[in-house]
């Protein structure tokens, strides 16, 4: 629409315009954004002798001896499963949790909602560093230590502010009166909340699942402290602490890697739209 | 809004009676109970921890004041960890605003021509977001290996280096390396942020400052950045709490190493909590880190008022 009054200026300066320079433009991006993950891959099925020399830069012939020996002869696979429990978990107690929360706040009348507010701000903002000894201690009075439980919580506690965050917006946003409507054909508020409000209010809890859950998936410092063993470790503890004897088994790792990041990469593309709604909410109202 | 209705509702209601209000408290309980006991109970006690000297292996706890805070002081340590972390956070977030901003434009440019465009960048985009920061630690640690990693060989084959640069083990380098790494992390997000700004500045704004005979720099100087302020503010603000933090991505990159080269304020505090067990100090470290962030943001948002004051 820009260029409409270049259209004069010739067909060849016009398709370098509306054609060339947003493939110039993608070319930039993409190459930043994927060339080390590109060559991750690259090296996660090359033959171990490839892996020690350049050139070549891609093999002759591929393997898949890398993928055969994280996901059949290591503990990588316990790992995804426990990461899969934490994250579910963490989700489903921040989302409900945080929803009848963030509802409240948006929409009924209780007094220190600032101070509520600020609690969560404050609570993001704190270093994680700083509270992982109490809590550590905490979770062994509780006789969670080492348990997926401990995890699980930890990280539902610790994105509940953005999902309160995000979801008393969201709330917000929605027609008082359909609320008061549920109210007046004789709902209690939790019935109002259940049958009409949630229901509508699906592609929020939407979002901001998915944050939680990626954030999950992804956090490290507290599944490394809450956790010691084999047993419990989480994917990223795993890929953190990848084993290797003497050398980095550099091909392993890869594989590894890219097996840990599929299934956050895979909701992150697939819903990339919504993610990207949650993510600049709030940030860009003017 | 139907007060009267509601009221004569609530009178005539079920069996249970509850106020609004009182129902407002039941939704919020759990949210609160949780974060109190997982996370508001343990900044009290790491802010008592701090105050106390505790040395399990030795059967040391005690109550020691600020003296902590006073040991804190006098650590060439601490200092050292603060400018790394300083150093580290300067860098990276600048330069993650700048090629956030660079890319922003150009992607808002795509918008314009071809909407499919800008799907396909979105794609591209969201993945060093969506990547476990552990992970991306691993891809850089190969990419920066020093004999046959992709770094070295593409930069000897360009012919900019000489031979052999050992990225991750040369003091000097190191935390270079890992502000690289965080730079291609986290721009993505900044990109994303700064793109829906632009999005919201009314495109009359800029036909009028063409019709005045504004150049592009000027439209960007006049125009984009003002309005912008608010969106660069808060990217400020979320990269500079996240990079003063930083842990995991310097932890698995380097260590903390070679030497103490790039030991930020989190991994001193984590070494000085679980590999010496001074639980005491280790709590004072993490709140002056508080501290340090809680400053950052009040000076941004100070900035942020100040330009508010001034466009007005």
């Amino acid at each position: 629409m820009m260029f409409r009054h270049d259209d004069q200026a010739g067909s060849m300066m016009n398709w370098l315009r509306t054609r060339g320079l947003p493939a110039c433009v993608l070319l930039l991006v993409g190459l930043f954004c994927l060339a080390p993950v590109l060559w991750q891959t690259v090296t996660s099925v090359k033959p171990d002798q490839d892996l020690v020399r350049l050139p070549p830069l891609f093999p002759e012939r591929v393997t898949s001896v890398h993928y055969d020996r994280v996901l059949l002869k290591s503990s990588l696979p316990r790992s995804l499963g426990n990461s899969v429990v934490v994250a579910a978990s963490a989700t489903a107690t921040a989302i409900v949790v945080g929803a009848f929360c963030a509802f409240a706040l948006a929409r009924l009348p209780i007094t220190g909602k600032s101070v509520i507010l600020g609690v969560a701000l404050v609570t993001s903002m704190f270093p994680p560093i700083a509270v992982i000894s109490p809590l550590y201690l905490l979770m062994r009075e509780l006789g969670l230590r080492d348990t997926l439980v401990a995890v699980g919580l930890t990280h539902a506690v610790y994105s509940l502010p953005l999902a309160v965050w995000l979801l008393t917006s969201f709330f917000q946003q929605l027609p008082k009166e359909l609320y008061q409507a549920a109210r007046i054909d004789g709902c209690t508020p939790l019935q109002a909340l259940l049958t009409v409000i949630f229901p509508l209010a699906r592609p929020g809890l939407a979002v901001a699942a998915l944050l939680v859950f990626i954030y999950s998936w992804n956090e490290f410092m507290f599944a490394l402290t809450l956790t010691a063993s084999d047993t419990t470790r989480t994917a990223p503890v795993a890929v953190a602490l990848f084993p290797g004897l003497y050398e980095i088994p550099w091909g392993d790792l890869a594989a590894a890697s890219l097996v840990v990041t599929l299934p956050v990469a895979g909701l992150a593309l697939v819903f990339q739209r919504h993610i990207i709604a949650g993510l600049t909410a709030g940030s860009v109202k003017g | 809004m139907n007060d009267r209705s509601l009221t004569k509702m609530k009178k005539s209601g079920g069996p249970v009676h509850l106020s609004e209000r009182t129902w407002g408290y039941l939704f919020a309980g759990p949210a609160f109970a949780l974060v109190s006991l997982i996370a508001l109970a343990p900044i009290a006690a790491a802010l008592w921890l701090s105050l106390r000297q505790q040395l399990p292996i030795f059967g040391i706890d005690e109550f020691v004041g600020i003296r902590n805070y006073l040991q804190l002081w006098g650590d060439d340590r601490f200092w050292a960890a603060c400018r790394t972390t300083l150093y580290f956070t300067a860098l990276s977030v600048s330069a993650e605003l700048l090629l956030g901003f660079g890319f922003a434009l150009l992607l808002n440019r795509l918008s314009d021509g071809a909407g499919r465009g800008l799907r396909w960048a979105h794609v591209m985009i969201i993945l060093p977001w969506a990547i476990p920061t552990v992970v991306s630690a691993q891809i850089w640690a190969w990419l920066y290996q020093p004999d046959y990693g992709l770094l070295n060989y593409l930069l000897h084959a360009a012919g900019v280096t000489g031979g052999r640069i050992d990225w991750l083990a040369d003091p000097d380098w190191a935390i270079h390396a890992a502000v690289v790494m965080d730079v291609w992390k986290t721009t993505p997000f900044a990109a994303l942020l700064l793109l829906a700004g632009l999005k919201t500045v009314p495109r009359e704004l800029y036909a009028a400052a063409r019709v005045d005979g504004a150049g592009a720099w000027e439209q960007f100087r006049r125009i984009t950045l003002p309005l912008l302020m608010p969106v660069v503010v808060i990217v400020l603000v979320f990269r500079t709490m996240d990079a003063v933090r930083v842990f995991d991505a310097v932890f698995v990159l380097t260590g903390g190493g070679p030497g103490n080269s790039t030991e930020t304020l989190s991994i001193y505090a984590y070494k000085t909590l679980f590999q010496t067990l001074q639980f005491g100090y280790g709590s004072a470290l993490a709140t002056a880190m508080f501290v340090l962030a809680a400053l950052l943001s009040m000076l941004y948002l100070a900035l942020l008022r100040r330009h508010v004051q001034e466009s007005a």
